[in-house]
């Protein structure tokens, strides 16, 4: 019983040293693609009317759609976030800053994933005040107010989340930052692909989150410099 | 029947009904002990301080229990038996956002904070001031209210906003203030004569979806948050954190604020310097005073 205790405990030991080793690698050269598919009738997005604040409806030649379940040709499914939620290495977060634009009554873009500390820099763009107000739970929720003109807002988060946003005073305006333990991730466009690079040689959980549809994962193993293929598929409905 | 018997009839059995409830409260919390389940927080190690008060959250469980159970809910997120019927909805303290704070947006209120909440109660709402309860009762209950969320144990409090001194109420900074009034936009929401009726106030919802109504100042209801200059300054200087009301510290300047302060208090039917002022002001340029609203340019008086 001790003997296979201390048996456990020493390849323990050396995986966690095999690990130290890999620690901090040179970006690996792995990456995972695919591409978002929706299977059944997604609901219609709606055109939003901005007549109540004619500065951002005239900004907009044909009315702005929702994005809650925005899709393309081909059931490809936008806006969806797709990162490595198990087995990647701990990394810190990107000296650059994130940016999240309030401009003609939307957010741009309307999903922002960021990682967990990296500098978040809000602008309004307007010629009409936005009152700017994340809903998060799991990091504390605040609400400013910011008139045209006002400088940037600067803030970040410092636990995991996927957080709504919104704009009280102009309440079809919503988005999502999404703070993520990670620094591989992308969001899929609207052909519905991705692509996640600099992958070192690993296995890892891969999850893809929608909005309204929540996420699903599966498992990719990355080894040497390949490209593996993970397709998701998400059941929509149409309400 | 007399008029005076039936007013004395009519005392006797309002008391005696007051008894039966009192009683009726006692007996269920009797059924509910020895120990319900009252969630999990660990009630030994919070302690609240209120001035020379210090209040100890296992004294103030017991207070819960009596008093605010109804409500705020056996697991303190304000969904008790009685919630269903309230609008608006009984705080959730296990989100530990608080709307009356002298903190920034996003930060945890102070005991102080916590505290005189309790005590004023929030007027227009269910919640009502608790005065009958002694100041150790009350500073005892902020203690328990802080355990219901793990941030109390992890974050410090904001550091209160500082509030200058009031600057001169005048005719100038009345019209100032009324510029900023139209400038932020407080019109999308509180209306153009503060009558709370906004192109925004009919959408408007709480963090947890729940529509909620801005405050209409025409009403002549007292804020949520106090009832002076100061605590007008200080509740649209840090905003009501779980509404739509947002913070204005970072675009307003502490002078401009205190003009904000004096236009708003001439939005509510109440006889005060600034309300004078005002008056005066308009019977004479009634005819200059451009009208707050879209039409207005910006910045526009």
């Amino acid at each position: 019983m001790r003997t296979k205790y201390f048996l456990a405990l020493t390849i323990a030991v050396l995986l966690g040293s095999g690990m130290l080793v890999f620690a901090n690698p040179p970006a690996g050269s792995g990456s995972i693609s695919g591409k978002i598919t929706y299977t059944g009738t997604p609901p219609k997005m709606k055109p939003i009317d901005m007549s109540k604040e004619p500065s951002c409806a005239k900004q907009h030649a044909t009315p702005v759609m929702t994005e809650n379940v925005a899709t393309g040709p081909g059931n490809a499914l936008a806006w969806v976030v797709v990162y490595i939620s198990a087995g990647d290495q701990e990394s810190s977060a990107p000296s650059q800053a994130v940016r999240y634009d309030q401009k003609g009554c939307q957010y741009l873009p309307h999903v922002l994933p960021m990682q967990i500390s990296q500098q978040l820099q809000i602008y309004n763009d307007d010629q009409t005040s936005h009152n700017i107000h994340p809903l998060a739970k799991v990091n504390s929720e605040w609400n400013k107010s910011q008139p045209p003109g006002s400088p940037p807002i600067d803030t970040k988060y410092e636990k995991a989340e996927f957080i709504p946003v919104k704009c009280n005073i102009h309440p079809w305006m919503h988005g999502y930052f999404v703070v993520l333990n990670t620094s591989h991730y992308a969001v899929s466009g609207e052909d519905g692909s991705y692509s996640i690079k600099g992958l070192p040689p690993g296995k890892y959980t891969l999850t893809a989150w929608q909005e309204q549809y929540s996420q699903q994962s599966q498992d990719v193993t990355i080894s040497g410099s390949e490209t593996k293929t993970a397709n998701f598929t998400f059941k929509v409905l149409p309400y | 029947m007399t008029l005076k018997n039936f007013a004395v009839t009519f005392v006797l059995g309002s008391m005696a009904l007051v008894t039966v409830g009192a009683t009726s409260m006692r007996a269920q919390s009797h059924v509910n002990s020895p120990d319900p389940a009252l969630g999990t927080p660990s009630v030994d190690s919070t302690e609240s301080h209120i001035g020379g008060l210090t209040g100890h959250a296992a004294d103030g469980k017991k207070l819960y229990r009596r008093f605010c159970i109804g409500c705020h809910g056996p697991d303190g997120n304000g969904q008790g038996m009685n919630a269903q019927w309230i609008d608006p909805k009984p705080r959730d303290f296990t989100e530990a956002t608080f709307k009356c704070r002298s903190t920034p947006t996003g930060t945890l209120p102070t005991d102080d904070d916590l505290y005189n909440a309790i005590t004023r109660g929030f007027v227009t709402t269910n919640m009502p001031a608790w005065r009958p309860l002694t100041p150790q009762e009350r500073a005892n209950l902020v203690a328990f209210v802080k355990t219901w969320s793990p941030r109390w144990a992890k974050e410090k409090p904001g550091t209160p906003l500082t509030i200058p001194a009031e600057t001169p109420i005048t005719i100038e900074s009345i019209l100032h203030g009324r510029q900023l009034f139209q400038k932020l936009e407080c019109w999308k929401c509180h209306g153009p004569q503060g009558h709370g009726d906004g192109p925004s106030a009919d959408t408007l919802t709480d963090s947890k979806n729940n529509p909620i109504r801005p405050y209409d100042f025409s009403s002549g209801s007292r804020f949520m948050c106090g009832v002076t200059n100061q605590d007008l300054y200080r509740i649209f200087m840090t905003g009501l954190d779980g509404s739509p009301m947002p913070s204005f510290a970072d675009v307003v300047k502490p002078e401009e604020a205190w003009d904000l302060v004096h236009f708003l208090r001439t939005l509510q039917p109440l006889k005060t310097q600034e309300a004078d002022l005002w008056q005066t002001y308009r019977a004479a340029h009634g005819a200059d005073i451009k009208p707050i609203g879209p039409d207005a340019a910006p910045g526009g008086k």
